[in-house]
């Protein structure tokens, strides 16, 4: 299944801002976290199609993966 | 030995008086929103001599505790006819602590047909006649200032958006570096102006320092409370690298940005005003992407902004000036914000107010959506030159709706929604309606726990638990108001289990108290009730605790999400 797979802030330094690819189906953003060496601790946010999700969440074909470190404002 | 001096405009004197009891324990927003609830009657006009302009620091200000140094300025707002409390950096608050003046309140207007500025020392105030800075803008006074008294002098001012007295002008306080701190909200530049008075100059020299009653116990507490901002990954990473504006892309991916004057949750042009972009594009250019807003912050969430000749543009370049000028007004080149925020530090008009207020501009067509030439002309050749059309701009968004017929307009109790749309992210939504200061995002800043995962998790797409986040965090932000904090200090307080302590200890260890977590707790929902018994003799009813209406009709994308709580549902806010 293709997942595009959105990376922010500190993430993305050394990998990428954005790339769409295929993952077998069943993958979770703990399996892509994992290829992507982010350690679990260090993730912030996960958003899939633009909505709160967590890391063992089932991702579906076509997905949206967003994922923030701990990062805020205000 | 504190002191309260007060500042008589109508007949040019001045006071100073003991502390009285009642507000020794007092500080910051606690204090002033304390005394313009004794002293200002409700149904004042804002602008009239019986308002009050009142300057308090926090309760840790000048002492050696980080991240303090925040001035609280509070009077009866112009912009929402509430009571109002808005807090900045700059050096000013931790001069006023050194001079022991708890408060400095300014009353009256003065009779004659002239403008006046005040000076600060270690003698009182001296007040005199002021003619050559008038119509200045804040970077020329200050620089004026500068040579005049001295490159150490505090100094607040207002530009020429608080001499004409527009409703979203904002109170300008000299930084570290002689640039410019906003309090911002609320239009109190309008009520110095209406007072006559251009500047207020502070010259701490011969002030003692800040006396701490149990050095020992405020030094342990302070490292431990330094070391938890330091620790915790927004406050010791995330805020001094990317700044505030890591937020753009935050609430686009949630599909909180709120974009078009709030029509969509989501902007195309994101990226291009990003913090990501923001970092690369300071760091290409040799500005700061840390940078403090007064001595003895280690958060350094601001920033130094150029342009590309490498030249200073603005800093303190803040996530909901680059949302407002940005997505919601379908302007995606940063460099035009930027300078856009320079000329609303100089101008002095709130950068919030404006930038909610240009989306109903363009709503209005008085100018094109996107086009930021435009824009940086209105700023400057109307609302700077306080032209009639300039005029209405510098009212703010409720101002230009209404002048326009526009029945999109962002606004509660009259001051602009900020940078989150309250249909997506739902907590935000209870705290703009609630807030005792009109739609203010820090008063309760539930996107914490909405959408950055600070202090748990409460969907944000869910009315469930919105009222109860809400209010606890408008009860703790009206605390840590009092103390002087950068609210920012609450990502730690919300994570870290020493932090708050710590925080309480320095309190107990500067005055030789024993205030306890629930003292704390209780000092906010006290302060939260002051200011409301102020707003309901004001004529302010439950009905003013309300969104505007196209939020219940208009669904928004990519969620589809309306605004969806009863009025019973947010009148519980209050029940506690």
């Amino acid at each position: 299944m293709e997942i595009t797979v959105k990376l922010f802030a500190m993430f993305r330094v050394g990998r990428f801002a954005a790339v769409t690819k295929r993952y077998e189906p069943g993958a979770t953003p703990a399996n892509i976290t994992s290829e992507l060496n982010i350690p679990e601790k260090e993730v912030g946010i996960v958003l899939v199609n633009s909505r709160h999700a967590k890391l063992d969440h089932r991702l579906l074909d076509g997905d949206t993966l967003s994922l923030f470190p701990l990062v805020g404002g205000g | 030995m504190d002191k309260i001096i007060r500042v008589n405009m109508s007949d040019l004197s001045t006071r100073t008086e003991a502390v009285p009891t009642a507000w020794a324990g007092l500080g910051g927003r606690g204090l002033t929103s304390t005394i313009v609830a004794a002293e200002v009657p409700p149904t004042c006009h804002p602008l009239g001599p019986s308002n009050k302009l009142v300057f308090a620091p926090g309760l840790l200000t000048g002492t050696p505790a980080a991240n303090s140094g925040r001035l609280s300025a509070g009077a009866k707002s112009p912009l929402t006819g509430t009571i109002k409390e808005s807090n900045a950096g700059g050096t000013a608050a931790q001069m006023l602590a050194r001079l022991g003046i708890k408060a400095l309140i300014i009353e009256g207007i003065p009779k004659a047909d002239a403008w006046y500025n005040l000076h600060v020392t270690m003698d009182g105030v001296a007040i005199k006649e002021e003619a050559e800075l008038l119509g200045k803008g804040n970077f020329a006074v200050i620089e004026a200032l500068e040579a005049r008294l001295g490159k150490k002098t505090g100094i607040l001012t207002i530009g020429p958006a608080g001499e004409l007295k527009m409703t979203a002008a904002n109170l300008s306080v000299k930084d570290p570096d002689s640039k410019i701190r906003s309090h911002g909200r609320g239009g109190l530049g309008a009520v110095m102006g209406s007072k006559k008075i251009k500047f207020i100059s502070i010259n701490d020299d011969g002030a003692p320092k800040v006396p701490i009653a149990d050095p020992e116990k405020f030094k342990t507490a302070a490292r431990t409370f330094a070391k938890a901002l330091l620790d915790h990954p927004v406050s010791g990473e995330g805020l001094p690298t990317y700044g505030t504006n890591v937020l753009v892309n935050i609430l686009h991916e949630a599909g909180g940005l709120p974009t078009k004057n709030f029509t969509v949750g989501q902007f195309d042009g994101h990226d291009k005003i990003s913090g990501e972009t923001m970092h690369e594009t300071i760091v290409g250019r040799g500005g700061k992407h840390k940078h403090g807003c007064h001595a003895g912050c280690i958060i350094q969430c601001s920033q130094v902004y150029h342009d590309k000749e490498g030249k200073y543009v603005t800093s303190g370049f803040e996530y909901e000036t680059i949302w407002g000028l940005g997505a919601n007004c379908c302007i995606d080149n940063l460099d035009d914000i930027a300078v856009a925020d320079n000329i609303k530090d100089d101008i002095g008009i709130d950068s919030i107010e404006t930038a909610v207020m240009f989306g109903v501009a363009m709503e209005a067509g008085i100018l094109k959506w996107g086009d930021s030439k435009e824009m940086l002309r209105l700023l400057t050749e109307e609302i700077g030159k306080g032209t009639p059309l300039g005029r209405i701009l510098g009212g703010g968004a409720g101002s230009v709706g209404k002048a326009y017929g526009v029945t999109r307009v962002p606004v509660v109790k009259n001051q602009g929604i900020p940078a989150y749309d309250p249909r997506s992210v739902k907590g935000i939504g209870i705290t703009y309606a609630t807030s005792t200061m009109g739609a203010d995002h820090t008063a309760g800043y539930t996107i914490a726990t909405n959408i950055l995962n600070v202090g748990g998790f409460v969907d944000p797409l869910k009315k469930d638990g919105q009222v109860e986040l809400s209010r606890n965090l408008q009860i703790a932000t009206a605390a840590v108001d009092s103390t002087g904090m950068c609210i920012f200090v609450a990502f730690p307080a919300l994570d870290i289990p020493e932090c708050l302590p710590a925080l309480i200890d320095m309190i107990n260890a500067r005055f030789g108290i024993s205030l306890t977590g629930d003292d704390v707790t209780n000092l906010g929902k006290h302060i939260l009730k002051i200011e409301r018994q102020f707003n309901i003799e004001a004529g302010f009813t439950k009905e003013h605790d309300r969104l505007p209406e196209f939020f219940k009709t208009e669904p928004v994308a990519p969620h589809n999400a309306v605004w969806d709580f009863s009025d019973a549902e947010i009148d519980e806010f209050w029940n506690f």
